[in-house]
């Protein structure tokens, strides 16, 4: 008991610090993703960062050891399009009828009164552009801990609830507030195209109309942005044009992200982003497996979710399903192996899954319908920092990138897998499985150190 | 020499998507160019090359013998609501920023049962809940194409207008009942009010097609100046001003017919066709002078107030009038069988087989003013072709192949034949649902019990 109290002291000021010391984890197998795989090696972290990778790396003299033998260790896992921070409520009746968006929505701020039914693009329906997940994300939002569980250290988290949603943040998932977490922000606008119920609940209530919706917001903001210019050029003597957040929202970021589940939605989207000049990322997918050819043609980026379709509960038994929904429900995990071999670049995304076990049975089935291991891992590391323009600090077990890492027992996405360790900015977890009532539960979290 | 290469290769290319093909010995019904008794039809690069009772079979050609069989122009429906994810942006009573282009559906088993009626070509139209609806496409019925390879290539795009009653009432659930609670009523509520409607969105497109002229004009005069804002709802309509966009309106009675026709006079645009115009016999003579075309219906009427005066007449009295007339079908299911709904206006009226045949061939296509590329069966038309296995004004003609561009879009035979493969296709996909919910699912909450 004392003992315990000492390294709990110990690991808090460690904590308190800012930032743990080294830690050297070592004669472990490391797959760093960007090169070839070290059958046995030290992987050193200091100030959050990696400070050495390789086979023959030393280990500082003041340096907590991890003994890896028996262990893989893997870079953290990047959730692509997420959620992950920003509390979600309890899952109720949705308002208005979705986007065909594969992630769930972030409800509408409880707080504001109801606005009017919008009647045009003018009054600019379901826009919250200029909201950034930075200002929405809890740190305490536990999910946070329970995807680090999965392997998660990074997600890239976006409002959802809205035609302009509003802008993603990159951020650890580690930190006692926003501020430590955060690595990047305004990272893509989130868009999707939902639309009031009826007739009476004002613009847009049809798919055409949220589609004719963003396209004249792309429009007013090119003017906005054209009248700016001239008043700066011409302040005395010009009325100053009227201010627009939702269009300043729009301005900060060129990455877009569009909802795409039909082949017909991968067409549609990617005819648009090109009629706009957008950077489109494509989300959602589950019919990627016959939309390769236009994705490769546009040479688009894809952002797969990993909540692959699923069979209605308790749907009728009367009512078979449709020869096409059949189709999408059995070959969605296919996507990722289609994409791979037509040269599309995609990242996978949780989809809102953040239980160890769920995740890696969704990439398992990825990978049971042809991808490869390694392609699965680069399309949750590497790929996504590529995708986020943050490669030159995440996605790799390279040397200065942050220090995120998943250590497992066994292969990781295998069922049998344990994850033993996560390490988020340097700062070690050791994650409790979830466990039936009834069995004696695995060995609590404990600080670092303890290995020694 | 290289001309001649690219010129071979496109010819190449095309071949080798529709090698030629000549359907022979079967009763050609050119509409436009009367009925050939045992004749055929000479099918290159997707347009008809020849027609004639004895045509050159080229080496390579693909024969079909249609003994016994009716060929006919593929059947154009002017009015269609098929192969499109939204219809109605009802929201706002002026509703031109929206277009069906955007959300066209070329997975919609919609198109394949058309097909399978024989229509090859449709005027994929917004609903009717606004005083100025959304934008409209013509579409050739391409299934298994992309939405884009389906969309009518150089087809006049057109707009969706609507009087009456769906305007009035659209967004108004509580119909201006005193007392039926807060809900906000969407303006226009009256048949006055949607004219005014219309009245005032022109004004607008006015002034707004002058502020661009007067942005040009200082471009022109080398002065700086900010371009004016952009106008999705506006732009459509300027387009109709200019003659560059065509109006599709639905309306039923008399009076909101002469209504939009006035409307229309006052700000020098051209109604180019009224969607079903069922009180159309009434005005016929006005329709005519303004030269708009009417599309209606064989004999579907008393579904709502506005449509209680329609008379099956309605077609021949307005075509004996001067009207250019067509039959459409604004249903997916009748959309299946145009040709009935044609030749009812023999029975009423007395039109002549030809003529009846018109409503939905070489009519239509003058309304959507693609007559120069299909509606008949003629040289250098597209190759957009319905076989029939009997004469189809009959009530027991069946469609047996169906031609778009001169390739093979619906045929009975293999239809029938592949049904089986489509069987035990769905057998096997749902043997391979099963297997993977076993394998992936996860066991979910249980619906309560109680």
């Amino acid at each position: 008991m004392k003992r315990l109290l000492i390294l709990l002291s110990f690991a808090a000021s460690a904590l308190l610090a800012g930032v743990p010391g080294a830690i050297a984890i070592r004669n472990a197998r490391i797959v760093p993703v960007n090169g070839p795989v070290i059958a046995k090696g030290t992987v050193v972290l200091r100030d959050g960062l990696i400070d050495t990778v390789g086979a023959d790396a030393a280990v500082p003299a003041d340096a907590w050891i991890i003994e890896g033998d028996g262990l893989t260790v893997y870079p953290g896992l990047i959730d692509a399009l997420s959620t992950f921070g920003i509390p979600q409520p309890a899952p109720a009746s949705g308002n208005g009828r979705g986007g065909g968006g594969q992630s769930p929505a972030t409800p509408a701020p409880p707080a504001e009164p109801a606005a009017p039914p919008a009647h045009g693009p003018e009054d600019r329906p379901y826009t919250t552009s200029w909201v950034k997940a930075s200002e929405l994300i809890k740190a305490t939002d536990h999910r946070i801990e329970a995807a680090r569980g999965a392997g998660f250290t990074t997600a890239v988290t976006y409002p959802t609830h809205g035609i302009f949603a509003g802008q993603g943040t990159i951020i650890d998932l580690e930190g006692d507030n926003v501020g430590q977490m955060v690595i990047a922000d305004g990272v893509g606008q989130y868009i999707t195209f939902m639309t009031s119920p009826g007739f009476g609940g004002g613009f847009p209530n049809a798919l055409m109309g949220a589609i004719a919706y963003v396209r004249q917001v792309y429009l007013d903001a090119d003017h906005y942005q054209k009248a700016k210019a001239y008043y700066d050029a011409h302040t005395r003597g010009t009325p100053r044009p009227q201010f627009d957040r939702s269009l300043e929202g729009v301005m900060e970021t060129h990455r877009v992200l569009f909802p795409a589940t039909r082949r017909v939605d991968v067409d549609r989207m990617l005819r648009f982003a090109n009629e706009l000049h957008l950077h489109a990322l494509l989300y959602g997918l589950p019919e990627g497996y016959r939309s390769a050819d236009l994705l490769k043609s546009a040479n688009a980026t894809a952002l797969v979710d990993l909540k692959w379709p699923e069979k209605r509960r308790d749907s009728d038994p009367e009512e078979p399903d449709s020869i096409r929904a059949l189709q999408v429900r059995v070959n969605a995990a296919s996507t990722p192996a289609v994409l791979a071999r037509a040269g599309v670049k995609f990242a996978l995304y949780s989809g809102g899954i953040d239980k160890r076990a769920d995740l890696f049975r969704a990439v398992r089935r990825a990978i049971d319908a042809g991808l490869s291991p390694e392609d699965a891992l680069r399309a949750l590391t590497l790929t996504p920092a590529e995708i986020y323009g943050v490669s030159d600090r995440l996605g790799s077990i390279e040397k200065g990138k942050i220090a995120n890492l998943v250590v497992t027992k066994g292969d990781l996405f295998q069922d049998k897998t344990e994850v033993k360790y996560v390490f988020v900015d340097g700062v070690k977890f050791e994650p409790v499985e979830e466990t039936p009532p009834g069995r004696p539960g695995a060995p609590e979290a404990s600080g670092p150190g303890e290995d020694q | 020499m290289k001309l001649s290469f690219i010129s071979c290769a496109f010819a190449l290319s095309l071949a080798a998507a529709a090698p030629p093909t000549v359907i022979q010995n079967a009763t050609i019904l050119t509409i436009t160019k009367g009925t050939i008794n045992n004749g055929s039809v000479l099918i290159r690069d997707g347009k008809i090359a020849e027609v004639g009772e004895k045509v050159m079979v080229p080496p390579g050609a693909k024969v079909i013998d249609a003994a016994g069989e009716y060929v006919m122009p593929g059947i154009i429906d002017c009015h269609s609501h098929i192969a499109a994810d939204s219809i109605n942006e009802g929201s706002v009573s002026v509703s031109s920023m929206v277009g069906i282009e955007d959300v066209l559906n070329p997975d919609d088993i919609a198109i394949y049962r058309a097909l399978a009626g024989g229509v090859t070509t449709a005027n994929i139209l917004h609903g009717s809940a606004n005083s100025i609806g959304g934008k409209c496409t013509v579409i050739k019925l391409r299934w298994g194409k992309d939405a884009h390879d389906m969309i009518f290539e150089g087809a006049l795009p057109g707009i969706k207008f609507a009087l009456g009653e769906n305007p009035k009432r659209a967004g108004n659930p509580t119909g201006f009942r005193i007392g039926a609670g807060n809900v906000q009523g969407r303006y226009p509520a009256t048949r006055m009010g949607v004219e005014d409607v219309i009245r005032e969105a022109f004004n607008e497109a006015k002034a707004y097609q002058q502020s661009w002229k007067d942005y040009n004009a200082k471009v022109a005069r080398g002065e700086q100046a900010i371009p004016p804002r952009r106008d999705l709802k506006l732009e459509p309509l300027v387009e109709v001003m200019e003659g560059k966009r065509l109006i599709h309106a639905h309306c039923y009675r008399a009076d909101e017919i002469l209504m939009l026709l006035r409307v229309a006079d006052d700000y020098g645009f051209k109604i180019r066709t009224l969607q079903h115009a069922l009180e159309g016999y009434k005005v016929a003579k006005e329709i005519a002078a303004h030269g708009a075309g009417a599309s209606t219906f064989s004999d579907w009427w008393a579904y709502k107030l506005e449509a209680f005066d329609a008379i099956p007449y309605n077609a021949a009295i307005m075509t004996r009038k001067g009207i250019v007339v067509s039959i459409n079908s604004d249903s997916d299911e009748l959309m299946r069988h145009l040709n009935d709904e044609a030749a009812k206006t023999m029975k009423y009226g007395g039109l002549t087989e030809t003529e009846a045949l018109s409503l939905i061939t070489i009519n239509p296509a003058k309304q959507l003013m693609i007559d120069n590329r299909v509606g008949s069966i003629e040289v250098g038309k597209d190759a957009d072709i319905a076989i029939f296995d009997k004469h189809p004004l009959s009530n027991y003609a069946k469609v047996d192949k169906v031609f778009i561009d001169g390739q093979i879009y619906f045929d009975r035979a293999s239809d029938i034949a592949e049904r089986a493969t489509r069987e035990a296709e769905k057998k096997k996909l749902l043997e391979t649902d099963k297997e993977d919910q076993k394998k992936y699912g996860t066991p979910g909450p249980r619906r309560p019990t109680a």
